[in-house]
């Protein structure tokens, strides 16, 4: 079990108001994520639920348990850090095998949860060497190994991923994925990378400033954001934002439209404009067209299509998948 | 940061050292406090009385406390200035490669580690004695007077064998400051037309600073109390010509049995070392914190 | 020809970076040539250097005629036992400041710092009298309690510089992991620190053996350690400088020893921290 409650959970360092007042629910076997520029406070409100930190004001619940006022080692949580916080002076063994014998778990079933640790995490023939000796895809694995031999209630991540490359960045976020499908245990996952958030999640919760933007699924928050931030931060590459004449044209402040919503034509269409630079991905090509009275728009085309620059092009974004937003920055629906 | 209850655990951990050291501070001073307005001799027990600041008195106007305030700054000056410039000089030679650099490491370190009895009672009696010692048998050979080294500049003598002791450490921490120095800055002054002379004035030296400012610091710490050197060596004489504040309050009270003027003599030396200590403190908040 | 230029400065630098070194290093190596000639000849004039009648003599008379071995052990017991209880007092103290950090940790550091800046002649007079009271004069024990706090500060120091680059996420860990705060310590801390740890009990074990103002004023012949033992060679009484020098390299030989092994954390534990 693994239900995670969060009831206007304040936190203040010093004076500084942190995060503001948080509601949040978190079902027992959902992959969550927390996503947000850095200083959202994402990682702050990880810790809280960790218990590494103390709320100041507020409740943590964990299946149905009051857990504000209880220490990290009680909490039932494992987590994964982002430096993946290895013990040097251990062998990868003694390493996975620490909060066991911490829990004063007999001999022979550390061992066993060991090895069958190891076995699902491709460990085994490490198990003797010093994480100084392992790569940085295996340390974050035995970091991993470390956190599942508990059983916690909850897994919670502090942006792995981030001190890998990026090849091996998309390799373990399947592990990871895949970690999920057989464990079905609740995981907390914190990232400042959108593209982890929308490939990883159930449910993804967008921060700013220690406030939730907005919670939703994946393809809800891609197709149907709150407000101009979520719109702006989910979706790669970034929505593009019209303001002024076009947006007035239907009655909003502002317009919003991905730049894979917008048809390019050498020949004909709604706005005019000069391709400046364009980005050949070999799949896709990214064109910044400047339109006259618009700026400049990020229009994905398919890697077949040749333009260069100078080239008049002309742009017709799908009606359908405009988004609006009021003066506030909220959408309107 | 941290929860309360890591908080509450820093608190209980921390305080066996913070009452230790309170009491190591408080009890004693107090009681130094104490008796120096007392007349108290260990000679006389159950004389004790109440005597002001007579004490103070007895104990400033002594032409021996002028004597060993004089004594102890220019034993301190002394040793800081030869230690220092000796510590640069040695510390940029050494910092250029050359062949078993780290067998002389050792041996230029190596006097630090002795204790400092043994070697006054080294220098006292192999090096410096005017009859048997090494330095009386070089001035013969050379057909020249012994020079009484304790006799005719016991202070000089003193300076000199505490600074052989410390000389290793000046020049170990200034050689790790300068091992730190970034060789592409003194490449780039190269090429900017810095001479030997300029790149060492304007380069080398601000990044010793701090070095500087930290053995400074810990050398005057143990410098204001040399004591052994002059016990072993000169009995604070001839007179009180090599008599510093520490060997002065020792001899008050220790072989005087004067636990007051002692006493008395020690506040003095605590307002001092406060002066010298608020003093360096303060040069090394403007030097450690950047 | 700069190859040469080179090659040729590389000659002359270490010509006199070995003059310089030997030159420093003298005083030591002729005591411990001395002591290892007999009375005659170690004041012959001109002095003999290396070839003389090689004679242990020395040594056994100074162990047979003052007890050497019991005065070494008194420096043992006094330098090891109080950099332990130090340690024991210290660990827990630079485990909160460098892992808890407050706002006014930095203050209680310096303020640590500062009691090393007492005179230690400024509490001469009372400590004597309170162990002459308690019966503390002339023990082990005494000086042991002395040296602890007087050493205190530097231990608390140099821990706190050595854990402070302990990453604190890696004792996070050890608490999500469901270690108490006595198993965090013992079995993360500590074993990651055990470099510090050990450079720290090297460096105030040297700093106790060579501590020669309470051992002189503290002792008078049991407790006595090897500073106040040598120091009793200070009245001359006839001819004695080999034995003089037998004693003194046995005093220093062992310190000497570890200083060199320790010599490369020397500078960042005596600077605390400040210089690296």
């Amino acid at each position: 079990m693994g239900s995670i409650v969060l009831e206007k959970v304040h936190k203040l360092y010093g004076n500084v108001e942190v995060i503001p007042s948080i509601d949040l629910t978190i079902n027992d076997g959902e992959f969550v994520v927390f996503v947000g520029p850095s200083g959202c406070g994402k990682s702050t409100l990880l810790r809280l639920i960790a218990g590494l930190e103390d709320t100041t004001s507020g409740a943590i619940r964990i299946d149905g348990n009051d857990v504000t006022e209880t220490p990290p080692a009680k909490r039932g949580l494992a987590m994964v850090f982002q430096s993946y916080a290895l013990y040097p002076h251990m062998s990868v063994r003694k390493n996975i095998a620490f909060p066991l014998k911490m829990a004063g778990m007999d001999k022979a079933e550390i061992d066993r949860r060991v090895e069958g640790a190891a076995n699902v995490l491709n460990l085994t023939q490490y198990l003797d060497r010093r994480p100084g000796q392992l790569s940085g895809g295996q340390r974050q694995r035995v970091a991993i190994g470390r956190a599942i031999v508990r059983e916690p209630s909850a897994f919670l991540f502090d942006e792995p991923l981030s001190n890998l490359d990026a090849a091996l960045r998309v390799n373990m976020r399947l592990e990871i994925s895949e970690l999920h499908q057989s464990l079905k245990t609740t995981m907390i996952y914190v990232t400042h990378d959108q593209v982890e958030a929308m490939t990883m999640a159930d449910k993804i919760v967008v921060l700013q400033a220690g406030n939730i933007e907005q919670v939703g699924s994946p393809l809800e928050l891609y197709r149907n954001p709150r407000n101009r931030f979520v719109a702006g931060f989910i979706g790669s590459p970034k929505m593009n934002f019209i303001e002024g004449a076009e947006a007035a044209k239907r009655g909003v402040h502002a317009i919003g439209v991905r730049p894979e919503h917008i048809a390019l034509s050498k020949d004909s269409g709604l706005w005019k404009g000069t391709v400046g630079l364009s980005e050949h991905l070999g799949s896709d090509t990214f064109c910044y067209v400047n339109v006259e009275g618009i700026g400049t728009l990020n229009v994905r085309t398919s890697g077949e299509v040749s333009v260069h620059h100078g080239d008049t092009v002309w742009l017709t974004p799908g009606e359908a998948n405009i988004h609006r937003f009021d003066k506030d920055g909220m959408a309107i629906r | 940061m941290a929860t309360k209850h890591s908080r509450a655990a820093a608190r209980l951990m921390i305080s066996p050292a913070v009452l230790l050291l309170l009491g190591w501070m408080i009890v004693p001073l107090a009681m130094t406090l104490y008796f120096s307005f007392q007349r108290y001799n260990l000679l006389m027990p159950g004389m004790e009385e109440w005597t002001g600041l007579a004490n103070y008195q007895y104990f400033l106007t002594d032409p021996a406390f002028f004597d060993a305030l004089t004594n102890t700054l220019l034993l301190v000056g002394g040793v800081l200035l030869v230690t220092i410039i000796g510590g640069v000089m040695l510390a940029l030679l050494l910092d250029q490669p050359f062949f078993g650099q780290g067998v002389v490491r050792i041996l230029v370190i190596a006097p630090f580690f002795v204790m400092p009895t043994v070697s006054a009672l080294v220098w006292k009696n192999m090096f410096l004695n005017p009859v048997n010692g090494l330095f009386a048998h070089a001035a013969k050979a050379l057909g020249l007077q012994p020079y009484d080294f304790f006799a005719q500049a016991p202070l000089a003598s003193i300076i000199g064998i505490v600074s052989w002791q410390w000389l290793p450490f000046a020049t170990l921490i200034l050689l790790t400051a300068l091992q730190s120095l970034d060789q592409e800055q003194l490449e780039a002054a190269e090429m900017d037309g810095a001479g030997p002379l300029s790149r060492f004035f304007h380069i080398m030296l601000p990044h010793l600073a701090r070095a500087i400012t930290v053995v400074i610091l810990i050398q005057t710490i143990f410098l204001l109390s040399v004591f052994a050197e002059i016990l072993v060596t000169t009995n604070g004489g001839p007179g009180t010509a090599s008599t510093n504040l520490t060997y002065l309050i020792y001899a008050q009270s220790l072989l005087q049995f004067d636990v007051g003027g002692g006493s008395a003599g020690g506040v003095v030396a605590i307002v001092l070392a406060n002066i010298v200590a608020i003093f360096l403190m303060r040069m090394i908040g403007k030097n450690l914190e950047a | 020809m700069a190859r040469q230029v080179k090659t040729r400065n590389k000659v002359i630098v270490t010509i006199a970076a070995w003059a310089v070194g030997i030159a420093i290093f003298f005083p030591i190596l002729w005591t411990v040539i001395t002591s290892f000639k007999s009375e005659a000849d170690a004041i012959a004039d001109p002095p003999v250097f290396l070839f003389f009648n090689w004679t242990l003599e020395n040594y056994v008379t100074v162990q047979e005629r003052s007890d050497y071995f019991n005065h070494f052990m008194n420096s043992v017991v006094i330098s090891v036992g109080s950099t332990l209880i130090g340690l024991l007092i210290a660990v827990p103290a630079a485990w909160a400041m460098a892992f808890v950090p407050g706002k006014r940790t930095k203050d209680l550091l310096m303020w640590m710092l500062s009691t090393k800046m007492l005179p230690p002649v400024g509490v001469l007079v009372p400590l004597y009298l309170i162990f002459r009271d308690i019966g503390l004069l002339d023990t082990r024990i005494g000086l042991v309690i002395v040296l602890t706090l007087i050493n205190l500060p530097i231990i608390i120091w140099m821990l706190y510089t050595y854990f402070r680059e302990i990453p604190g996420e890696i004792l996070e860990a050890a608490r999500m992991d469901g270690a108490t705060l006595k198993a965090e310590i013992l079995y993360v801390l500590t074993p990651m620190a055990v470099p510090g740890i050990a450079s720290t009990l090297l460096l105030n074990i040297i700093l106790a053996w060579n501590e020669a103002f309470w051992t002189l004023n503290l002792t008078a012949a049991n407790a006595a350690p090897l500073t106040a033992f040598i120091a009793s060679y200070s009245s001359p009484e006839g001819l004695f400088y080999a034995k003089l020098s037998a004693a003194s390299t046995m005093a220093i030989a062992p310190i000497l020893i570890m200083g060199w092994f320790s010599q490369k954390q020397l500078v960042r534990g005596l600077t605390f921290g400040a210089v690296k």
